[in-house]
């Protein structure tokens, strides 16, 4: 699986893209943009992240990952996806 | 100078609310040409405020109590929902809705979803789900399931996507196969259904969508769960019921609703809501509770998030076009 920055990134985005905005594209989306604040993602969808980074990458999120510094944007989660995958 | 915040800013007129909601009560059955309310009794004190309130404005022929227990509901349910009926002389009947929820598998499908996160679990088991207090803990606030055997031994996991959305999707028949027997009644009897949310379940979205979340009238979706206490004194509301914490009454463990959903037990939850709802700074709700302004500011943010979160629960059905002649 793809682990450079952009692979990651290029994946989040297209999970983001696919998953949350059904198939509209995440371009609009800035790396740093919350998802939870710009609405595109609740509680419930923290969860699909959790799954995503388990299929994708194989990376168990221990409950205290569980943080918006990690999973809050898509730059925090292609940061914590490349810790978790070195 | 304006007062300091505190607890005082949740003071009710309760002979003046007792007032508005019983006329609202009376009009509605005069506007739609129905002959009087359907309450379904937990024995908790929303519904028992509800039944009161309905009685207060239209008299007690004109109530009818449902209590609806199941297999998971704590043994004291059925006397106290049988209590506060008596209590106030309204006709009632026991609709027990373990057999159906049998037959829609519902325990099936919730045991088969907990069983995904611990294998152990069997059906003698005992379980809830709960959430941690976002005001103890910083980050994102999940599920975990917690199993307790007859031996006493308990597992607690965090919910995984499907198994959360499991675990909710079979509890979720509950609320709604008690509210198709309020229905039921409602149309023998040609009555409305009563719904008995407080202001912070009604706001935070603590409800099943087309279970507790339906009804023709919600009388006292309001006014905060204090407010709620404060109506339940005035309209004389049995103290035993008065004096019970709050529960969910919906897993076989028991589970307190502030474990189960609010971040905060509710009197506290109420003056976060208010503070919020007013623009009163973090660090004055703080200083009166007793706690960091920190833990204020995530407990903020936590009502946002549950908005956010619970705003399809709130949704009605969205047409194309609305219908202008019936609407």
């Amino acid at each position: 699986m793809e682990k450079s920055e952009s692979g990651v990134k290029a994946k989040l985005r297209g999970f983001v893209s696919g998953n949350f905005l059904l198939g509209k594209s995440a371009s609009e989306l800035g790396e740093t943009d919350s998802f939870l604040e710009s609405g595109i993602v609740d509680s419930t969808g923290i969860l699909e992240f959790v799954d995503f980074l388990k299929e994708t990458w194989d990376i168990e999120v221990a409950d205290e990952d569980l943080l918006p510094e990690n999973f809050d944007s898509i730059k925090n989660l292609t940061s914590f996806v490349l810790r978790k995958t070195a | 100078m304006t007062n300091p915040f505190s607890s005082a800013v949740l003071d009710l007129d309760c002979a003046a609310e007792t007032e508005r909601i019983g006329k609202l009560l009376s009009d509605y059955l005069q506007t739609y040409r129905r002959k009087g309310y359907i309450v379904g009794l937990s024995g908790g004190i929303d519904s028992s405020v509800t039944l009161a309130l309905c009685v207060k404005a239209l008299g007690k022929d004109r109530v009818f109590g449902l209590h609806m227990p199941e297999r998971d509901s704590s043994e004291d349910t059925l006397g106290f929902s049988r209590l506060v009926a008596g209590h106030f002389g309204v006709a009632s009947e026991l609709e027990d809705i373990t057999a159906m929820l049998d037959a829609a598998g519902c325990y099936r499908r919730r045991d088969d979803a907990i069983r995904s996160v611990i294998p152990e679990y069997r059906e003698d088991w005992k379980c809830k789900i709960v959430l941690p207090s976002v005001a103890e803990k910083k980050g994102y606030n999940f599920f975990s399931v917690v199993a307790r055997a007859p031996s006493g031994d308990q597992i607690k996991k965090r919910l995984p996507l499907e198994a959360y959305l499991g675990v909710v999707a079979a509890s979720n028949f509950k609320q709604r196969i008690r509210k198709m027997f309020e229905y039921y009644h409602a149309d023998r009897l040609n009555y409305a259904t009563t719904g008995t949310p407080n202001r912070l379940e009604y706001d935070q979205g603590f409800f099943v969508k087309q279970g507790d979340g339906l009804a023709d009238v919600k009388p006292i979706a309001h006014l905060y769960k204090t407010q709620v206490y404060a109506l339940a004194e005035y309209l004389g509301v049995p103290e035993t019921i008065r004096r019970r914490p709050p529960t969910t009454d919906t897993y076989s463990l028991e589970q307190g609703q502030d474990e189960f959903y609010f971040s905060l037990a509710y009197d506290k939850m109420d003056l976060c809501l208010y503070a919020k709802n007013h623009g009163v700074p973090a660090a004055e709700v703080a200083a009166y509770l007793g706690m960091q302004a920190d833990q204020i500011e995530r407990v903020y943010l936590d009502i946002d998030g549950k908005r956010n979160a619970t705003g399809y629960l709130h949704a009605p059905p969205q047409l194309v076009t609305a219908v202008a002649e019936v609407s």
